[in-house]
This record gives structure tokens, sequence and C-alpha cells, in this order.
């Protein structure tokens, strides 16, 4: 009886501590794949909300990049997910939402601060419901040596044709290889490679919405000659690029063996560090002196809600903080490479992360092609590209025969395509 | 007549193990076959029937792919069979020469690739082999054999030969232990009695040894096929799930994984991936049988 009685008093005990300190305190845990970024959540971001926020504790809680997608799953159908969630562009996300396990957030204020654009990665394929707060962008172009180029009296190219104008220039004087990627990890071709240069053909969002319309087809010249003039970059990679990985392309450029490294914004945190010689960067050269740019802007990362979560109004506040400016500048200037997708103008210090976001005032912004909609099917059509590029690249396939593939790839389960 | 009293402690003594064996291995693979039946449409789980495998084996965008992953794989068991085990074979053959000293560093220092991990095999042979870092491209330049220095992991051609290669360096020491035993088992005597017929020398491995470990060799045989068809870790340690170049090094583990748990932008397919694990099922299943049934009964054995 007196143990029952001590049971019950220790229960109601419980209870009451715990509402009491819902009500004053509340930990929001945040679920993300950037365990790279777990120190400037932990000394720079959570202070700077909690300092404003008293009541509202963030935790960040991320694991393995590769393993996101999986981990994050099964903890939602466990029920044991963080009240926040990293969302990833597109499809991944997008059946998180249709599964309930992201929340609409169509009513936040801060919404009202992020264009369409920015805000497409993470909407129904209607636009009707936006289910994540955008976080930021990457930028592709190219980083290149600068001393090396002052070595050599070389300038930036504009155009396709000064662009192999340096890479001759470079290879001719022999002592730097005169751009560092490889074909190994099959990603960069495709991402680095021929997203990053694509939308120059394709003239950006105009190609590729043409493409999710069915109106354009991959074996179109705009979307076979990003091929081609990757079928030119093999004999610039340096020996053996066929087996070169991607750290060893990163260390290659850092180690200032090569001159010119076909990036993402991402890069110049790691890159700042590693390397000693100025750097520059230049966006993708048009194929004509004169034509319109178009960069890659590709939207990479934003942040949802957990509808389980038993905390939604503090979250709630934590989401409309990630929409202010307070945050985005906080973030781009933590992290130089990753853009700000809100319309407000930040300023950053980083000089190589200005060069890049200034590319957005003289160029369209797109994002990367195969991202919306068009991976959905069998065959994948990312994974085709990745595949294709490469293939291009280590001459084994010529640019009509990858265009051709990728095509009936795509029209096999895309009916626009059919 | 009393009928015999039941033997309960059969039972007890076989409990624990059923259970556990149950738990862990029987019934996720009995789940994994039946999940290979359904496919998911508007959300809800649906049973198909033989759907899939007729998607799998019929559709060409997914039987290319399973025939270059089988075939592929039957390469990498290929190489395993003519290279790991021969060399098992004389490794051991060697190591049980009475005369041969420090026998044991040989021995040890054989067996411990097969104690690393596959990440650190494929971390390190990937350094190794690096055309850029690696000490490969060195080594060959030092003996003047530079112009036959080649990205091998990179090229259609070789990346998954090396791979094998690689793979066979590892695990080079299981056959080699188990013949090592099988041959230290072989009594004197009949080595003698075969001596004084004659019988020395290369003539002894070929006409007495060899026959006796036959049994050895045939286990062997069939731990490297089912180990080979369950292969994944060391291609996706080494090239990613892609198995790139160009799915050149793609075996059915990777293509399983890559459809059952997505890759990048795809989308994980359970539904297909049960069918692909049930495709190596069997694979596996038929090879083991063809032993079981075909060879192991034949075989002869001695007893001494």
């Amino acid at each position: 009886m007196s143990m029952k009685k001590l049971g019950a008093g220790l229960l109601a005990t419980t209870i009451l501590a715990g509402t009491v300190a819902s009500a004053q305190d509340v930990t929001l845990t945040i679920e993300s794949w950037r365990n790279d970024d777990l120190l400037l959540w932990q000394d720079v971001i959570i202070p700077a909300f909690e300092a404003n926020h008293p009541g509202i504790q963030v935790e960040f809680t991320p694991s393995a990049p590769a393993e996101y997608n999986a981990v994050l799953n099964s903890k939602l159908e466990a029920g044991s997910a963080g009240d926040l969630i990293t969302c990833r562009p597109f499809d991944a996300s997008l059946a998180l939402y249709e599964d309930g396990h992201l929340a609409d957030l169509s009513d936040l204020e801060a919404m009202s601060n992020f264009s369409s654009v920015a805000q497409s990665a993470w909407q129904t394929d209607d636009g009707s419901v936006t289910f994540c707060v955008p976080m930021a962008s990457v930028i592709h172009g190219f980083i290149y040596n600068a001393d090396a180029f002052a070595e050599l009296g070389l300038e930036e190219p504009t155009t396709v044709d000064e662009f192999f104008a340096v890479l001759d220039a470079i290879e001719e004087d022999g002592g730097y290889i005169p751009m560092a990627m490889g074909t190994n990890d099959q990603w960069e071709a495709a991402t680095m490679g021929y997203n990053n240069i694509g939308p120059n053909y394709w003239r950006g969002e105009e190609g590729r919405l043409a493409l999710i319309a069915g109106e354009q087809s991959l074996t179109d010249e705009a979307w076979v000659a990003p091929y081609r003039q990757l079928a030119r970059w093999g004999q610039y990679l340096g020996r053996g690029f066929e087996a070169q990985t991607y750290p060893d392309s990163q260390n290659l450029f850092t180690l200032g063996r090569a001159a010119i490294y076909p990036a993402g914004s991402w890069e110049i945190t790691g890159f700042n560090a590693q390397a000693d010689f100025a750097m520059g960067a230049f966006p993708p050269p048009v194929p004509n002196a004169g034509d319109e740019c178009y960069i890659s802007d590709h939207t990479d990362i934003a942040i949802g809600l957990n509808p389980a979560s038993p905390n939604a109004e503090a979250a709630r506040t934590f989401l409309e903080w990630v929409g202010s400016e307070e945050f985005a500048t906080i973030y781009a200037n933590a992290l130089p490479g990753f853009f700000s997708l809100s319309n407000f103008d930040v300023a950053m210090e980083d000089p190589l992360a200005q060069e890049f976001v200034s590319w957005r005032g003289e160029c369209n912004s797109t994002i990367r092609s195969t991202y919306q909609i068009l991976s959905r099917g069998t065959p994948n059509l990312e994974n085709e590209t990745w595949n294709a590029s490469a293939q291009v690249i280590r001459g084994a396939e010529t640019p009509e025969e990858a265009g051709q593939r990728l095509q009936d790839g795509l029209a096999s389960w895309y009916e626009p395509q059919q | 007549m009393r009928k015999p009293p039941i033997r309960w402690h059969i039972l007890v003594f076989l409990a624990p193990a059923v259970l556990v064996y149950t738990a862990i291995m029987i019934i996720p693979l009995f789940n994994t076959l039946r999940l290979a039946l359904f496919d998911e449409v508007d959300r809800t789980r649906v049973f198909v029937g033989l759907d899939n495998f007729r998607t799998l084996f019929g559709d060409p965008l997914w039987s290319d792919a399973f025939w270059n992953a089988l075939g592929n794989n039957f390469w990498f068991f290929l190489i395993h069979m003519l290279v790991q085990n021969p060399i098992g074979i004389l490794l051991a053959a060697i190591l049980s020469h009475p005369r041969l000293r420090f026998a044991a560093l040989y021995r040890t220092a054989i067996f411990v690739p097969t104690i690393l991990s596959f990440v650190i095999v494929g971390f390190a042979w990937k350094l190794i082999l690096s055309p850029i870092w690696g000490i490969a491209p060195g080594m060959m330049d030092a003996v003047g054999l530079d112009a036959f220095f080649l990205p091998w992991l990179g090229l259609e051609g070789t990346a998954l030969t090396t791979l094998a290669l690689i793979s066979v360096w590892q695990f080079v020491g299981i056959p080699m232990m188990l013949i090592y035993a099988a041959l230290l088992s072989i009594p004197e005597e009949i080595l003698e009695a075969g001596e004084c017929d004659g019988i020395t020398g290369a003539a002894a491995f070929w006409k007495i040894k060899l026959p006796l470990i036959l049994p050895s060799i045939g286990i062997i045989s069939i731990l490297t096929f089912v180990g080979n068809f369950n292969a994944f870790d060391l291609i996706y340690a080494a090239q990613g799930a892609l198995a790139g170049p160009n799915y050149s090094t793609d075996i059915l583990g990777t293509f399983m994984y890559r459809t059952f748990f997505g890759f990048q932008l795809q989308l994980g397919d359970p539904h297909m991936g049960s069918a692909i694990a049930s495709a190596m099922f069997a694979i596996i299943l038929i090879g083991v049988c063809i032993y079981l049934f075909g060879i192991q009964t034949r075989m002869r054995r001695y007893q001494f």
C-alpha cells in the first residue's frame, strides 16, 4: 500500500515537473546530415537564437550524410525523430511530406522572405504547399589558382574558346595539371561538369522547364552540346584521371599542382583552410562572346517541422527565426559557400564567396536539371547522368550516344517525354 | 510395449540455438522472400504475385542490369577459383614442408589481411594503385615498367579484375589455412609407404596428398562461391554504390543495395530490392545444391 502511494506520488511529481518544465523550458532537437557543421551550430547559431528566445533550447544532432535518409526514415517510423528535420531538396522531402512526416509551413510569416524559385525545392508539384524553410544554396563555377594564372600571364576566360585557350596554355607550360577532376566517383563529372556548364547551353530555367514539360529532349543540341565540351575536358585532366577520386582532386588543387578546379561553392571553406595561394573564381564560360550567362544556383538545404513534435509552437518560433535576416547573415558568413536563399541582401566577408554570389547579379540562376521530377523513375536520370558524364569524359561514349541513351531511359517512364 | 520416453533434454539443448537462428536468420529470410511478392501502389502495400520478378527478368531496363551484375559476379568468382584457391593450395604445400624455416611467421603474415576490414583493404589498395599518390606507379617506374602502369581501378576493362585480385590478396589466407590443416592431418605412414613404392617429391603431392585434401578443396570452393555471390563491401568501399566505371564492377550485392536502399536521388524500392535478394538466394541455393548433391556425395573419402 505504502509502495503504491509512493509510486503514485512519484508519478504525480514527475508529471507535474514535466509540465512545469515544458511551460518554461522546451528543448528542440534538429535532425541533420551536416555533421561538418556541428561546431558552428553549437557555438554560433544556437547561442544566437537562445539569447533572444529564453525558454527554448536547441540541440543539433546530425548523422552521417550517406546514412541520413535511411536513419531519418527509420526514426520517423519509430516516432523517435527530432522536432526539426533538415530537408534534402525535392523528392526525398516531398515523400516525407506525403507520408505525413513534414508539416505544412505555408502559413509561416518568414516564407514571404523567399522567392518562389527558392521554395520550389520544398513544395508540392503544384506549388500550393511549402513544407520546409529554405536555408541555403550552392553555386557552381570554376575556382582557379590565381598565383598560377599570374605566373603564366593568364586571365579569367569568359567564353568557351578562351577557356580552352587557357587550358592549352597551362598544358603547354607543363608546370601544372590544367584541371583537377577525376571520373572515379562519377558524381563530379555530372555535378561539377555537366550541370555546371550546361545551363549556358540550355538557357537555364527555360530549358530545364521545357525538358520537364516534354517540349525539349535530351537529344536536342542544347542538351548534347555540354557533353561535347566535356568530351574535350579529358585531355586536360592529368594522367590517370580515370581512377582519381573526389578527395584526390581537392588535394591536387589545394597542393598547388592543378590550376583550375571545377567547383561547387561548398568547397570554399575547405580550400581557404588548405590552400596557401591566392584563389579566384569564374562562372562557367559562355559558348559565344556576348551570350547571356546562366549559373547553377542549386537549392540544397532547408529545414522543416516534424508534425509529431510535442513542441510545435516552439519549433515554429525557431523556423520563423531561420527565415529571418539575422539567421541568413550568421549562416552565410559562418559557412562561406552556402548562400542564403532569402531576399535579404546579406553581407559576406569572404572574397571568394562574394565572387560566387556576385554572379547572381550578372547571370540568370537555375538549379540542376535532373533534380526536379525527372529523377523519379527507373532508370534514375541523375544516376544515369553521372554515368554518362563520366563515360563521355573518358571518351568511352560519344556525346550523341550519351544523349540518346539518357533520352531513351527518361522516355521509358516519363510520360511528357513519350 | 513401452513407448520410449520423450527425451526433453534434446529439445532443451537445441532451443537456444534454434530460437536465435530463427529470429535473426530464418524469419528475415522468409520475410524478404514474402516482401518480393508485394509492391507499393498509392502508398499501400499490395500483393502482386510474381510481377516483380517479371519486371526484373522481362523489362530490359532491369534485366540488363541484372545480367550484367550476374556476369560480373561469375567473373569475380572465376578469378577467385583460378587464382585464390590454387595459390592457397600452393602456399599450404610450401608451408607444410618440414624443412621450411619461419613457417609460423609466413603463415601469420599471409593470414593477417583476412582479419582486416573491407573498408581498410579497399582504401589501402585504392591509395596503393592511385595514379597520383600511389606507390604502384613509382615502383613500376623504378623497374622500367612505367609505360605499363594504368589507372586500373578507373578503366572499364580492368576495374573488376583488379578488385577481384585485391579480394584474392585479402582472402588467400583462408584456403591456405584449411588446406594446411588438411595436409598436416595426413599420416606420415602413408607418405612413407608411398616412398617405399618410389613416390617422392612432387609425385607424392599429386598422387597422395592432393586426393586426400580434395574434400577440403570442395569445401573451400563452396565457401568461395557463397562468399563471392554475397560480396558487396569491397566494391562499395572502393567504387561506391554506382559500381563504376560504367557499372563494370556492379555485382549482385551492389545492385541489390542500390535498389533496396536507394541512392542519391533514387528512392529505395524495398520490393524490387527483395526480388533481387530472392534471386541471389536462389542462385546461391542452386550452387550449393549442385555441390552437395552432385559433387560431395560422389567424392571418395579416406579414413586413416
